[in-house]
């Protein structure tokens, strides 16, 4: 992950997608018992990761297996990154990983050596919210609360793309100055689920931080 | 305090702060990461294990044999349980499915093990290393299928003494001669709840005391639900869940990641935490039952209903109740003859049970388009076919009036203000580029349940004031009304209250579910406070009558004494509940709805897109605006989900939802949601409680998603009776593209 921002270019994305395909067309090779026998009881081989977490740096010596978000709630115990699919589906682990923003769930820790990795946690305290984290409470753009980490980075990572000039899916005019229009907001905030319903006013909330 | 009688004028009523639009006490927590939910709590109790359940993989059947010994030799792995090993757990109240324990399997991803492990990743790992062999054996999976040898069912909500037919009049003969007829049949798929925190528990023994960190919308429930599937005193059972990520009635109920961190804390000897990862929650947790509603509506040519009859069957495990989608249709309009019940079918999917506005959502999904085609049949507005048929008293017993029933004005407010005039009545006509473009709307009725509630409030020496209970906030606010109303009634700023909830050693609440916990939550803290109003005037030497607390003071005839002053020798404490009389029986108590929506329909594709949504909501006094409009506009987003994407798929084969995920379950996400407009009719209602509030977590849902079918039929001209609408089910027969 140490790509420096949005430098994929259309023909990596392309032979991206083809490698991703591949792996689709794999046979299933099934659960590891179905292969027969007991596996040894042998210790699972560690992996020591070095990544600077809200502007710290963190040193974790892990089971290679573990997520980027189980790295943080488990081992750092860093729990305001919150999983609620463990699959990418919904957004609730949002982190920015180097500014952007990435499915934590999605990602393993060792990937992230060396990393700078921004969590809810690093936005703001209760003491000293930032902005969006204000405009949220104003707004009330959260209800159970257990979204709103994921919709606060990725929020803060919108307004960043808009001011970056990256565009989406929704974007009419890739030649014309970006901005953070309804449809925008809409369309770049839609990876992260809110079931309690409360996107109107997460809408609202970033428009008031966008136009300050 | 027993409430028997309509309340009076009371110090709630000053509303200088109660009423008011405080934002979220617990706010600053949530945005910043800080609000603990269960799986969190590595703060309450040190030498956490990991705990991961492996599910049923037929849907019914028996377990013949289950190795576990590759997942025992597995790296890290502590100690593996099976529900071989275990009796059957008896259901907790309001449940049907086992939980744990036993060879039957009676669902797919029942739960048949818990793998505990050092670390997540090794539990995980082992899980799939649990070997078990099932004698599979056939299920019933489909409700259409098994829809003609449905019985007839009491509704759950009414008691299970409660009449099975609501029948007046003569249905038959009204029918059969009323000059204008609808017969129509509707279907609704089974749902789930798809909050957005898995459930999740810790569990801890200390001896036989039992310690339960977890996500749970009723404790007392969840405390009863352990103490008997365990076996054990329900004082042995602290059950603790003070922030909770969503439930929407799926944690209403004790789920098996309680009851197997329990198990599994017990059998490994140390604190173990389970969560039910994502793809196992849909079945082996609760949904909504899918339903097959036939409508039958007569009506005289000026409108007037003569006749209405509507029969919902839905599905359940056997013992398992029935989804209550007729309850709304007892209620909402007048007509002179009725036939209304429900019928349930046995099926072998996972349990139905409670999920937001059960009964009324899909109920009304049905009524209220059923409405709209009769309207269209009589060549009457909607609104007003609706208005024309209001009723002020419930059509079974005349005698018995309505507490407060104000649909007409929110019938007619919504109107205005959503433009409804502008509505073309022809389908098809309004044209916006490539979007057909038309406008829907839609009652909805959802009663105002009654709940005992406590809780216990605290003085102390600094002035501060400290709340007790076992409520719970699942996002609805709680935190917040409980801390005005204490705030209210004691006469300080909100900031001098502290709130604090979902702890089973605090008095038992109302708990979250069936829209009731707001008003009730706040009427037991009333009531609590009323009591300790009398401690301090006591403690001050003041007349209790006509002691005034406002400004930080207590006043009495020309003495003003500061609050604090009363807890200078010791902190005072107050603590009672409400206990509600006969007040809902003697009066229909109810929160009401107008819903309304815009929609585009892509002319070429037939994706539908919601463009505005307004809703106007009854539900007595609004205890916190901003809380309680947040409530509805997430109802409001539920319900489009409902008209447009969320249905659980059935694999009918294999007897389970093949969705079972966040991916292929659809729920609404920011890009299909516009600005959603709500306003609240202001009519306290003194027979509801002292509160003078009533529901609200629910009537938001209760008829949107009818209010966009019928906004997509006014774009389209094309009827889909069997939600969602998704585009393949009107796309082969849109008006020609010009």
């Amino acid at each position: 992950m140490n790509t420096p921002d949005w430098e994929l270019s259309r023909r990596e994305f392309v032979v991206g997608a083809a490698a991703s395909s591949v792996i689709v067309a794999t046979p299933f090779l099934g659960p590891a018992h179905a292969a027969g026998g007991t596996p040894p009881h042998a210790a699972v081989p560690m992996m020591k990761v070095t990544m600077e977490v809200n502007g710290s740096p963190r040193s974790v010596t892990l089971d290679p297996r573990t997520s980027l978000l189980d790295t943080l709630r488990e081992h750092l115990r860093l729990t305001g990154t919150k999983k609620g699919c463990d699959h990418g589906h919904c957004g609730a682990c949002t982190v920015l990983v180097n500014g952007t923003r990435i499915n934590a769930c999605l990602s393993l820790a060792v990937m992230h050596e060396g990393d700078k990795v921004t969590t809810v946690e690093g936005i703001g305290t209760p003491d000293a919210l930032h902005p969006m984290q204000a405009a949220f409470i104003k707004h009330d753009g959260f209800q159970c609360g257990y979204c709103t980490p994921g919709q606060i980075c990725s929020a803060v990572a919108v307004l960043k793309e808009i001011e970056k000039g990256v565009p989406s899916h929704v974007t009419e005019d890739l030649a014309a100055p970006m901005r953070l229009s309804n449809p925008e907001l809409r369309e770049r905030m839609s990876g992260n689920i809110c079931r309690c319903g409360a996107y109107s006013n997460i809408a609202a909330a970033i428009t008031e931080v966008a136009g300050a | 305090m027993d409430f028997t009688t309509p309340s009076g004028q009371n110090p709630i009523d000053r509303l200088k702060i109660v009423g008011r639009p405080v934002t979220r006490i617990d706010g600053p927590l949530k945005v910043t990461g800080t609000a603990p939910y269960a799986y969190e709590r590595h703060d309450v109790i040190p030498n956490q294990a990991y705990g991961y359940v492996v599910g049923a993989t037929i849907a019914k059947g028996r377990i013949v044999r289950i190795d576990t010994g590759a997942a025992k030799a597995a790296s890290g792995v502590i100690g593996v349980i099976t529900t071989l090993e275990y009796k059957p757990a008896a259901p907790p109240q309001r449940q049907t499915a086992n939980l744990f324990g036993g060879a039957e399997v009676a669902h797919y991803h029942q739960a048949v093990a818990l793998v505990v492990a050092k670390t997540f990743e090794e539990a995980r790992a082992a899980a799939h290393l649990v070997k078990v062999d099932y004698q599979a054996a056939p299920g019933k999976y489909d409700l259409a299928g098994e829809a003609s040898g449905a019985k007839p069912s009491a509704d759950p909500n009414e008691g299970q003494d409660a009449e099975i037919f609501d029948r007046v009049g003569d249905f038959d003969a009204a029918f059969a001669a009323a000059p204008v007829k609808l017969d129509e049949t509707y279907t609704t798929p089974c749902e789930t709840h798809a909050m957005m925190e898995p459930h999740a528990s810790i569990a801890a023994w200390n001896g036989d005391k039992l310690t339960v960190w977890t996500s749970s919308q009723m404790i007392n429930w969840a405390k009863a639900g352990l103490a008997k599937t365990l076996g054990i005193p329900a004082e042995n059972v602290r059950v603790q869940s003070p922030f909770i990520g969503g439930g929407f009635g799926g944690k209403l109920y004790l789920r098996a990641d309680a009851l197997l961190a329990a198990l599994g804390a017990k059998a490994v000897g140390q604190p173990v935490k389970v969560t039910l990862q994502r793809p196992l929650i849909i079945n082996n947790g609760t949904h909504r039952s899918a339903t097959i509603q036939r409508i039958r509506l007569g009506a005289a040519p000026d409108g007037r209903l003569t006749t209405i009859g509507h029969v919902s069957v839905s599905g359940n495990l056997p013992g398992g109740m029935p989804e209550p989608a007729v309850g709304q249709t007892k209620l909402l309009y007048a007509a002179p003859n009725r036939e209304i019940y429900l019928k349930l079918a046995a099926l072998d999917l996972g349990e139905a049970n409670d999920m937001r506005a059960p009964g009324e959502a899909p109920g009304l999904m049905a009524l209220e388009m059923a409405m709209d085609e009769m309207a269209e049949k009589l060549g009457i507005d909607p609104v007003e076919f609706r208005i024309l048929n209001d009723t002020q008293t419930d059509p079974r017993d005349p005698q018995r009036r309505f507490s407060e029933r104000h649909l007409v004005e929110c019938l007619r407010t919504g109107a205005d203000r959503f433009g409804w005039s502008r509505r073309n009545g022809t389908p098809g006509a309004i044209r916006d580029g490539k979007w057909i473009v038309g406008m829907g709307m839609a009652a909805g009725l959802r009663l105002n349940l009654l709940m005992p509630s406590a809780a216990r409030i605290r003085l102390d020496r600094d002035g501060r004031l400290t709340v007790e209970t076992d409520m719970t906030d699942i996002g609805t606010g709680a935190y917040t009304i409980l801390a005005q109303t204490a705030a209210e009634m004691m006469g300080v700023p909100v900031e001098a209250v502290t709130v604090i909830l979902g702890d089973s050693a605090s008095p038992v609440s109302a708990g979250s579910g069936g829209q009731w916990g707001a008003n009730t939550s706040t009427s037991g803290l009333y009531a609590a406070c009323l009591k300790l109003r009398g401690a301090v005037s006591a403690r001050l030497g003041l007349n209790a009558e006509d002691a005034e607390f406002a400004d930080g003071k207590v006043r009495s005839g020309n003495r003003s004494i500061p609050l604090a002053e009363a807890a200078k020798d010791g902190p005072l404490t107050g603590e009672d509940g409400i206990r509600f009389g006969d007040l809902d029986k003697r009066y229909v108590q109810a929160s009401f709805a107008a819903q309304f929506a815009e929609v585009g329909v892509d002319s070429f594709t037939g994706e539908v897109r919601v463009r505005r949504m307004l809703a106007v909501v009854d539900a007595g006094r609004v205890l916190n605006p901003v809380t309680a409009r947040s409530q509805v506009i997430g109802a409001m987003t539920m319900g489009v989900g409902a008209a447009l994407m969320e249905a659980l798929a059935i694999d009918m084969r294999h007897g389970c939802f093949v969705n079972h995920d966040l991916g292929g379950y659809e729920v609404p996400v920011h890009a299909d949601i516009p600005h959603q407009d709500v306003i609240f009719l202001d009519h306290p209602d003194a027979i509801s409680s002292p509160m003078k509030a009533k529901g609200i977590g629910e009537i938001g849902l209760c008829g949107v998603a009818a209010a966009v079918a019928n906004a997509v039929y006014n774009a389209t001209g094309v009827r889909v009776r069997d939600y969602p609408i998704t585009l393949e089910k009107h796309l082969a027969k849109l008006p020609r593209i010009a």
